[in-house]
């Protein structure tokens, strides 16, 4: 059977995607390695987890609180995982099948299966965007996070090596595709400041999960809202 | 608690939230309030681990060789660059930094 243009423009899609996201699996697995994971650990995060912005926030907040600040460190994961539950109720329609496709399905529900997917103009497009995205990002992401484990195994101090610098780096990435209304801008800027500003005082790991506040107050009364209220933040990754 | 539990808890806790996705029905996403919050929720927390991956120290705040790095990144991602130069990008700033004996 003949691929119609779509069906060809949304495995591109996939693909570029998967490599981009496998890209900086290296600079995951070196960081994590460099806050205390061991190797192991580092791979079994991207394989179960497999959400890169809750991986990168629980070795962040490891990095600067250490195993006492776990309980921390797993709600931070845990809250930035949220976003993922809300791509399921919205690409679950078009997944269909049996309970086990659609519990592999809802494993690879992440930014990157749902801007692909939601991008492309038929189901079979879609369907074919999500799984080419999915299997290029699951490969790609645990192949580079052990590369970047046993690379940053290697490097020894990470101070030396600037790792830490990296880690603040990785976090401005994760956060600058989201940053395009006032709303999104405002709650940043408030977060930033509150959490740094209550770093002297709370327990490493606390002042981020507080600073979340910011986004409850401000999204519970859609302070500072466009006109077009904000739905799901897919169709602004820029990907 | 163990760095094995946190890493096994944090991973199930993620999982279990994509999985969730798939069993609520797709109304809840009608009203645009949980929505918005999920979403401003990410922004504020990658915003402030943003913040204290720069300057916290502990419990503590320090103004060295991150912050210089962290300005570079932001230059280098309104540039288009993509992530993971960046990211070797800022490291190296603060490396070179370090090796020249400040930060």
């Amino acid at each position: 059977m003949a691929r119609s243009s779509e069906d060809s423009a949304a495995i591109r899609a996939g693909l570029a995607v998967g490599l981009a996201a496998a890209a900086y699996g290296v600079s995951y697995g070196a960081l994590a390695v460099a806050a205390g994971l061991d190797v192991w650990q580092t791979c079994v995060m991207s394989l179960v987890m497999f959400t890169g912005g809750s991986q990168f926030a629980l070795i962040g907040v490891l990095a600067t609180g250490g195993v006492a600040a776990g309980p921390t460190a797993i709600a931070s994961a845990a809250i930035l995982g949220i976003r993922n539950g809300i791509y399921g109720v919205r690409v679950a329609p078009m997944i269909g099948g049996r309970w086990w496709k659609r519990v592999a399905a809802a494993w690879v529900t992440i930014d990157e299966t749902t801007a692909v997917s939601t991008n492309q103009p038929t189901l079979r497009s879609q369907r074919l965007g999500f799984w080419t995205t999915a299997a290029a990002t699951f490969i790609g992401w645990n192949l580079t996070s052990l590369i970047g484990a046993l690379i940053g195994d290697a490097l020894g101090d990470p101070r030396q090596w600037g790792l830490d610098a990296a880690a603040a780096a990785a976090f401005v990435g994760l956060l600058w595709p989201r940053l395009k209304q006032r709303q999104t801008i405002a709650v940043a800027s408030a977060a930033a400041v509150v959490a740094v500003a209550l770093t002297p005082v709370l327990l490493p790991g606390l002042p981020v999960l507080v600073a979340g506040i910011v986004a409850v107050v401000v999204g519970g009364f859609n302070w500072l809202s466009n006109a077009e209220p904000p739905l799901i933040p897919l169709e602004r990754e820029g990907i | 608690m163990t760095m094995w539990l946190i890493v096994i808890i944090a991973s199930l806790a993620c999982l279990s939230l994509k999985l969730a996705g798939y069993l609520v029905p797709s109304s809840v996403l009608d009203r645009p309030t949980p929505a918005r919050i999920a979403n401003l929720l990410t922004v504020a927390l990658l915003s402030a681990l943003v913040g204290v991956q720069t300057l916290g120290h502990g419990v503590g705040l320090e103004f060295d060789a991150r912050v210089p790095a962290v300005l570079v990144a932001v230059v280098l991602f309104a540039l288009r660059v993509p992530f993971v130069v960046v990211v070797v990008a800022a490291a190296a700033t603060a490396a070179l930094i370090r090796l020249s004996g400040w930060g």
